[in-house]
């Protein structure tokens, strides 16, 4: 998994392995080939900011998908020190699909949650492929009450395909648990931001999103309904997600100009997973800024920030048909 | 709009249509062939089985809002198409067509009237558009219902059905979910109830919104509720599904209905909890 390599990015893959050849062979036969070398180095640089800087939306989509992207962890064991885990909603079990506590955040006690993937066959059991059950949000919940009863600003990392579509998810009422932390989210004093680091699942992204700012990394999606979901019902075939992705306004660009993603946070070229330690500064930079702007509001002003966010997305109109 | 449903949840809707002169309607559940005009004045619903029809707004109105009390909000609101969504067919054409099939702007119809004389919100989702999907039109038009009544004191009462989310308005649909919610919350500080009234079928982005934000939840009988679609659900887990699973019999059951109430129980339900509770609000 070290060289996961996406479809669109085989170019790149085929220009290094030549440049390794190239390498191999002047070695061997020492003969100097350092304007070939150089030539195709340029072209792999020229090549990469082609094929990173023209990314379609369905890209993007497989981007956030990386299985080398870093995921919630990895950025809370970057950007923030004592992280303390609190585990279980106190009702039905502990969910690893959300994990969250209390953590120190470049001086700030804060609450930091997220949904959270795994990265091999025993830790996504755990974790159910980042697919949080109701108990998820039921102990996201209880964690958001926490810190609004200590005053604690509270950052939510979202990287989810979804709630899980389940038996078990149903007959525990997973559309109520996303529901209710709509609904209570409202009512939180403290500054709320939210950070799509990777997949925004619709509901069950959302079920931990309503926040005074929602930041996106560049690479990040956001979405109603896979591109995939999208495509079956639509086109009825799954291949048409390509299509489906460009229709649905799902990128960070997208988010941005439609008012609904508050900024976009960069990514190293080639994506998150190439530089993790440089995307987890970009990020904490980007949190850190929007809580020093939510901390200087009173909290009225905070609670009617987070209530005109979300009242003022739609477009519609009021003439007479 | 019956193909997206049928692959969402398997099945195809009954169509009136196929009896000569619309007099007579055959019952889906047990085969009787009703006469309209008694099915009409039983509220649609089947006299032999109990069976529960699609239910029109305007009927909808009349059941729950005393005689001429209904004034209606924003009827003429329509969709815009934001994303410039070209699926199989535009967004713009499927509304045009879904426009002139029911003779609505959109979705939900709402407003004001009086329910044995006490003022209330009053909302009904129309499934026949659409699949009464969610997008910034019935997002903003149900955010108003509830905000106005918010202001002037009023209970909310919404009869829900839905497939959910409107993908053709993509995120500007999802974010309707907590701006509905979110007038719920300013609505439950004020001490104000609100009863959903869950229909067949209520799914999805609604159930994960205002469908299931009830101070109490009530829902008709054998109706279809849910987040993720049966079908969904059997491929991702290969698992069986339990008979009546995500009928509104089981939900009561599992603990998220208060009550399932055949329709012609309905508005003394919803009259008496809602007397009750202003009742205890507003002690004289």
């Amino acid at each position: 998994m070290a060289n996961y390599v996406l479809p669109f990015e085989k170019p790149i893959l085929e220009l290094e392995q030549k440049l390794t050849e190239l390498r191999g062979f002047s070695e061997d036969q020492k003969i100097d080939m350092g304007s070939e070398i150089e030539k195709i180095e340029k072209k792999i640089k020229d090549t990469k900011v082609k094929i990173y800087s023209g990314m379609s939306p369905w890209q993007k989509v497989q981007m956030a998908r990386h299985p080398m992207r870093p995921y919630t962890m990895d950025y809370i064991k970057r950007m923030c020190t004592d992280f303390r885990e609190l585990h279980g909603d106190r009702l039905y079990r502990d969910d690893r699909a959300i994990i969250g506590g209390t953590a120190n955040f470049r001086g700030r006690q804060v609450m930091i949650l997220g949904t959270q993937k795994g990265r091999d066959t025993k830790s996504n059991l755990e974790c159910n492929f980042g697919c949080p059950y109701p108990e998820g949000y039921r102990k996201a919940l209880r964690l958001m009450k926490l810190a609004n009863k200590f005053g604690m600003p509270i950052i939510s990392l979202i990287d989810t395909p979804g709630a899980y579509p389940g038996l078990e998810s149903e007959e525990r009422h997973v559309a109520e648990a996303i529901a209710v932390n709509l609904r209570e989210s409202f009512t939180f004093r403290v500054p709320f931001i939210s950070a799509v680091i990777g997949e925004g699942g619709s509901g069950g992204a959302l079920g931990i999103g309503v926040s005074n700012r929602i930041l996106m990394l560049e690479h990040a999606y956001y979405s109603v309904i896979s591109p995939e979901g999208c495509a079956a019902i639509l086109w009825k075939d799954r291949a048409y997600a390509d299509k489906a992705a460009e229709n649905l306004n799902l990128t960070a660009s997208d988010l941005t100009r439609l008012k609904i993603a508050d900024e976009v946070i960069s990514e190293p070229l080639g994506g998150a997973h190439q530089d993790p330690e440089q995307t987890a500064e970009n990020l904490g930079d980007g949190l850190e800024k929007h809580l020093n702007q939510l901390d200087a509001l009173t909290i009225e002003e905070r609670l009617q920030d987070r209530y005109e966010k979300f009242r003022d997305i739609g477009v519609f109109n009021e003439l007479a048909v | 709009m019956s193909s997206f449903f049928a692959r969402r949840f398997g099945f195809n809707r009954s169509r009136k249509k196929d009896i000569p002169g619309g007099l007579w309607s055959k019952c889906p559940s047990c085969a009787e062939m009703l006469y309209q005009e008694d099915l009409i004045k039983n509220l649609q619903v089947c006299a032999s089985c109990g069976h529960h029809f699609p239910m029109g707004r305007e009927q909808r109105i009349a059941m729950f809002c005393d005689p001429e009390s209904f004034v209606e909000w924003d009827a003429a609101m329509v969709s815009e198409d934001p994303l410039e969504f070209t699926g199989t067919d535009s967004y713009v054409a499927k509304l045009k067509k879904n426009q002139e099939k029911t003779g609505y702007a959109d979705a939900v119809s709402i407003g004001k009237g009086t329910l044995e004389g006490m003022p209330i919100g009053f909302g009904a989702m129309d499934f026949s558009f659409m699949a009464a999907s969610m997008g910034s039109v019935v997002g903003e038009k149900i955010t108003r219902l509830i905000e106005n009544s918010t202001e002037e004191d009023m209970p909310v009462v919404l009869v829900c059905a839905s497939g959910g989310a409107r993908m053709y308005e993509g995120m500007l649909s999802l974010m309707q979910l907590a701006k509905t919610s979110g007038a719920l919350a300013r609505h439950a500080e004020k001490g104000l109830p609100y009863i959903p009234i869950l229909t067949h079928p209520t799914t999805a982005g609604v159930m994960a919104s205002f469908a299931t934000l009830g101070d109490v939840i009530v829902a008709e009988p054998q109706a279809l509720i849910g987040f993720a679609g049966p079908r969904v659900i059997k491929e991702t887990t290969l698992q069986d599904l339990p008979e009546g699973f995500q009928r509104s019999e089981f939900l009561q059951d599992k603990g998220l209905i208060d009550q399932v109430v055949p329709r012609a129980e309905l508005r003394p339900l919803i009259v008496d909890l809602l007397q009750a509770f202003m009742a205890a609000r507003n002690p004289a």
